[in-house]
């Protein structure tokens, strides 16, 4: 297979994932603000400074308010990671694939584009935002069926497999973030009630809470949710399985030396401080949080360098 | 109410279809008694259908405009276009007789210049030559073939005759949406193939396939082949991915590929490097390699034409190719023909003046209203004076192109092209011009494409069929009536 249709449908499947997770980003934010009791600030400008964005809102917007950050997320053209730009990201990569995925993949990620162009208010202004973040989710699920079911499985399924993993790992990492900032910004003052709301919302963002307490069968706790979000070894969206997806991709793929090792170094990735149930999470958890991102980083890194550019 | 074909009038024009109000020709009769049997609301459900498979199988091509490319669904006409088996035949001969004779000559050109030696070709057009590469010089291409792939234009004038409008030798596209088209007739007018005997049009691909193989440097069981492309951006690029897609050939850009220490080309690939034997190159010369030709071109690969001056691939068309697909050129290919083969076209040529010479120029200047003129070097019809057609503005500015340069401009009578039935708004039909592009091949063997793409002006009365500049489409049939 080419290196660049290869790094095409790994880009393609690193955009479709960000588009729903950042919706799903945007969802749980959305749902904390309904829950948690007046008085407590549960800091939109947090989604910008997560997703490292706060050079470009900062270029066009003075107002850190929950309007401008959802128009930003949703539809600023000049922020590449908005869903706008994302989506955009998706359909030219699988207009320029079209002789590697199914061909209905090109009608639907029209049809969500356009769904997504036509009703960007409904995803600014609260009122129909829960109904616009559905249909995106709905819309994203739908061509992740598509491609899971009739694809072949061969080299173009395995990249789709990488790009997914390594964006979803990428995305737990700031979701959980997220959830530690709304912590955080409060200086701890949240009540334990709050603080449960918060990391039951980080939960329902990654549809986690049902595994969460039929596994753990226990209360929702800070320290307990991180651990299981990047330890479960069951989970879709926990670091250690993307990890270990990530890692049987590659060991199917060429010159896989360097890679896997660093993988190796994802999946493992610990933070002693979670064995203890009762642990408070403070800005040191965030700061883990921000390594692991870069780790996951520099393994992108390693892929390009591996499989996508021979010079 | 169905079609009234006595309604339907050509009026004077040569139509392929009737030979007079009511009276279809000979090979189009049940053609014609078939969309006579349909309701009007039966036809428009055939129309219905065809935009539908065309928006599913996602035929598009691209035009440029301000607010960015878009991609428009291909225009296409249900009716299609019937040529007589016995008249292809003939057809046919004379195109493979013609690229056989510019073959020769493109080879000749790189090589002695025996036809310049011996006065035939005036030696002034090739030093003027916008598409001679001095870089091909006493280069060798398999077979002494440089164009391998070559799109004709062909014209019927009110005698019906063929006529040709000239030769695409560079990177002819088309052939794709000739295959489209059938594939959508067969969806839409299902009922006639069972009847009549159309001739199938879908061994292009495997034609294309086979040549590209037989020239292959290394004489292995399965060469590689690729598709270069220039990219998402160009007009053609559905087309670059079909035939990619039907030959089962990657289909690449000018960065997938490399030149290597032991100048063979290789594309890059998850496993690594892999050796390249033959580029069906969709991108023109002046792009291929940057070492060699346009220094900025980013669409190219840098050393190619070193691999291909050493035989290590092989490139299809030649670079070079090009230099005898120019419009001066095109004037002379009579005399090719009869230099090289010693044979009589088959197909004569339109009659061309060439400006360059005094009095040829002066008839032309004089007659800028009945003449259709065109630059010597510009493809899809831009550039293009169509005398009766233009304003008095447009002539002066003319006239002035053409005393400033004078070899860049030829001259032509304006054809009455021949003219089919077109549905338009509505159930109406109505005479619209029509042109046809077969496709050609040559390699070890020589092909040509049963029929052609045929390429309709879809306003009343307009000559141009460009699919950039409002002209649609119509799938060709060659029928075999049994006539000797």
């Amino acid at each position: 297979m080419l290196s660049r249709v290869a790094e095409r449908i790994y880009w393609m499947s690193r955009y479709l994932e960000r588009v729903e997770n950042t919706a799903r980003l945007m969802g749980v934010y959305t749902n904390l603000l309904m829950d948690m009791p007046a008085g407590v600030n549960i800091g939109w400008y947090n989604l910008v400074s997560l997703n490292d964005a706060e050079e470009w809102f900062d270029a066009h917007y003075r107002v850190r308010d929950e309007r401008n950050v959802m128009k930003f997320l949703l539809a600023d053209r000049d922020y590449p990671g908005s869903i706008v730009n994302s989506l955009q990201g998706v359909r030219e990569n699988i207009r320029t694939s079209r002789d590697v995925v199914p061909a209905e993949s090109w009608e639907y990620i029209n049809e969500l584009a356009l769904y997504v162009q036509d009703n960007q208010s409904a995803g600014i202004n609260r009122g129909q935002r829960h109904e616009f973040i559905a249909q995106v989710i709905k819309s994203c699920q739908q061509l992740q069926g598509l491609f899971v079911s009739s694809m072949i499985d061969g080299q173009a399924k395995n990249f789709l497999r990488l790009g997914r993993n390594i964006e979803r790992a990428d995305m737990t990492t700031r979701i959980l973030d997220a959830g530690i900032g709304v912590v955080l910004e409060n200086n701890g003052n949240v009540l334990p009630t709050t603080e449960s709301i918060i990391w039951a919302n980080v939960l329902y963002s990654l549809s986690a809470y049902l595994p969460y307490t039929k596994r753990q069968r226990k209360s929702v706790k800070g320290a307990r949710v991180a651990r299981y979000l990047l330890e479960d070894a069951t989970l879709p969206r926990t670091i250690r399985f993307c990890g270990e997806s990530m890692a049987t991709v590659c060991k199917t793929l060429p010159r896989n030396k360097k890679v896997l090792k660093k993988i190796d170094q994802i999946r493992k990735s610990h933070y002693p401080p979670l064995d203890d149930d009762n642990a408070v999470l403070d800005v040191g958890f965030s700061d883990y949080l921000n390594e692991l991102q870069l780790l996951i980083g520099s393994a992108h890194e390693l892929f390009a360098e591996t499989w996508f550019t021979l010079d | 109410m169905a079609i009234d074909w006595k309604a339907y009038n050509p009026e004077g024009l040569y139509d392929e279809i009737i030979s007079s109000p009511g009276n279809p020709r000979v090979p189009a009769k049940s053609l014609v008694s078939y969309l006579r049997s349909l309701s009007d609301e039966q036809l428009q459900a055939r129309r219905a259908s065809a935009d539908a498979v065309i928006k599913q199988m996602g035929i598009t091509f691209t035009v440029y405009s301000e607010e960015g490319n878009i991609d428009r669904s291909w225009p296409f006409d249900i009716i299609p276009r019937v040529i007589a088996l016995k008249q292809w035949q003939k057809t046919a001969a004379g195109l493979e007789q013609r690229l056989r004779a510019l073959n020769l000559f493109i080879d000749d050109l790189y090589h002695d210049q025996k036809i310049v030696k011996d006065k035939v070709f005036p030696e002034y057009i090739l030093q003027e030559s916008k598409n001679f590469r001095p870089e091909c010089v006493g280069i060798s291409p398999p077979f002494g073939v440089w164009a391998h792939i070559c799109g004709t234009d062909l014209v019927r004038d009110k005698d019906g005759r063929f006529y040709v409008l000239e030769d695409n030798l560079r990177v002819p596209s088309g052939v794709s949406y000739m295959l489209e088209n059938r594939a959508i007739t067969k969806r839409v007018l299902p009922d006639l193939f069972d009847t009549e005997k159309i001739l199938p049009v879908n061994d292009y691909t495997s034609n294309l396939l086979e040549a590209l193989t037989s020239l292959s440097p290394r004489k292995i069981s399965r060469p590689s082949i690729v598709v270069l492309t220039p990219g998402i951006y160009n007009s053609a690029y559905f087309e670059h991915a079909f035939l990619a897609q039907q030959m089962g050939a990657e289909l690449v850009e000018g960065s997938d590929l490399m030149v290597a220490d032991d100048e063979c080309v290789y594309m890059k690939t998850v496993d690594g490097l892999e050796r390249v034997d033959v580029i069906y190159r969709r991108i023109d010369d002046l792009f291929i390699d940057p070492e060699v030709f346009n220094a900025e071109s980013v669409l190219g690969v840098p050393g190619l034409m070193r691999a291909w001056k050493k035989g290590n691939v092989a490139l299809a068309n030649a670079p070079g190719a090009g230099v005898a697909d120019d419009k001066v050129v095109y004037a002379f290919v009579p005399q090719i023909i009869k230099y090289y083969l010693d044979e009589d076209p088959l197909i004569p040529n339109v009659e061309t003046y060439l400006c360059v010479n005094d009095k040829e120029r002066e008839y032309v200047l004089a007659n800028l209203d009945k003449l259709v003129v065109k630059p010597a070097n510009e493809s899809g019809g831009a550039g293009m004076l169509i005398g009766p057609h233009s304003t008095k503005k447009e002539r002066t500015l003319f006239a002035e192109l053409i005393r400033k340069n004078p070899r860049n401009y030829i001259g032509q009578p304006t054809l009455s092209l021949s003219t089919v039935p077109t549905l338009v708004d509505g159930n109406d039909l109505e005479p619209r011009h029509v042109d046809l592009r077969p496709f050609i091949i040559q390699a070890e063997k020589t092909s040509v494409t049963t029929g052609g793409l045929t390429r309709v002006a879809m306003k009343r009365g307009s000559l141009v069929v460009n699919s950039s500049q409002g002209g649609g489409s119509k799938d060709t049939w060659i029928v075999d009536t049994g006539a000797k």
